[in-house]
């Protein structure tokens, strides 16, 4: 087998394994990396939310945030971890074509 | 380390686009130069590893998280400047699809992780392993060290940034208008969590996969 067929398929396996990178976090009642808090958290932390941040921090929709399909955020870990895997896919599917897009403008002919 | 919108003010943000644009000019023109056609498909492999090997959040005492990048094994296997551009790619579509990092910092994070981490990684490694050969163990060290120290100091910078922000902007009255914590709070967290759990996890991950490469597809590694 090819070695780009082999590391394919470890990506793969990566992403069914992905949802670990939720459901560990979960398990041990882990909040947010540090830094990157919601305004809700802020407040908690620190008593106030830098008015600065309130105007910037809803600045972009992302159509998938944090992983997972928009309204899904009360649904139970086994609906996320299904919408996780779905993200890497799509993740995984647009970084893929973006990168081969820019490989085959940058990259040499021949071999 | 996926600084979101909201925690650097504009002058930071604004900075970090500015210093990035030369920086991702540059690795166009190099990796012109030398990434082979044959090669596309691991710039797009190794995009890919990087951005689904941040998803692994791993949970650390404190109640927070963070996972490993990846971007020092992709600098090993195609040079630093290649791992530039497909760090960028997976930093820009987490940013863009999934709200992973600020759309106003992805100049900063990509300055961090797609910038510092992989190439004080890669020059880690080469010094580290030494025109060793290939097969040689001393490279799987190398890799693990460059990994381990690359990802700290992409890291510590984040620290200094989100900790610069209460100097820079606050109200007369003293509150911070970006990031709250300063250099006091957010280096010694940003820079424990990774020297402690994060860049164990970037090292024994590099490593892992050198070694594996090295029986597999030693060519891939070469410098």
């Amino acid at each position: 087998m090819k070695i780009t067929t082999k590391l394919w398929i470890g990506l793969m396996v990566l992403i069914l394994l992905s949802p670990l990178g939720l459901i560990l976090p979960e398990h041990f009642k882990a909040g947010s990396a540090w830094g990157e808090w919601g305004a809700d958290e802020i407040q908690k932390l620190v008593g106030y939310v830098p008015q600065g941040f309130k105007k910037l921090a809803d600045l972009w929709n992302a159509p998938m945030p944090d992983y997972a399909f928009k309204g899904w955020e009360e649904k139970g870990l086994s609906y996320l971890s299904f919408a996780y895997i779905v993200a890497a896919i799509v993740g995984i599917a647009v970084i893929v074509a973006v990168a081969y897009f820019i490989g085959k403008l940058l990259s040499s002919k021949g071999d | 380390m996926h600084i979101p919108d909201g925690y650097l003010g504009p002058a930071t943000s604004g900075m970090f686009y500015v210093v990035m644009a030369p920086i991702w000019a540059k690795a166009s023109k190099v990796v012109k130069k030398t990434l082979k056609a044959s090669q596309v498909p691991l710039l797009a492999i190794g995009a890919a590893f990087s951005f689904v090997v941040m998803m692994f959040n791993v949970p650390i005492p404190g109640g927070s998280t963070g996972h490993a990048v990846g971007g020092v094994l992709i600098a090993i296997l195609l040079g630093p400047w290649a791992a530039c551009i497909a760090i960028t790619v997976a930093l820009v579509v987490q940013a863009l699809l999934f709200g992973d990092g600020g759309i106003t910092a992805i100049g900063a994070n990509c300055f961090n992780m797609a910038f510092v981490l992989p190439f004080v990684g890669y020059y880690v490694y080469k010094a580290v392993s030494h025109h060793a050969p290939v097969d040689s163990v001393r490279r799987v060290w190398a890799a693990g060290i460059g990994a381990y120290i690359g990802i700290n100091a992409a890291a510590l910078l984040a620290g200094v940034e989100f900790g610069i922000q209460p100097l820079l902007h606050h109200t007369a009255a003293g509150q911070a208008l970006y990031c709250p914590y300063g250099l006091n709070v957010a280096v010694p967290t940003m820079a424990g969590e990774h020297l402690l759990v994060f860049g164990w996890i970037e090292a024994v991950v590099t490593a892992l996969v050198v070694k594996y490469l090295q029986k597999q597809a030693p060519d891939m590694i070469q410098e």
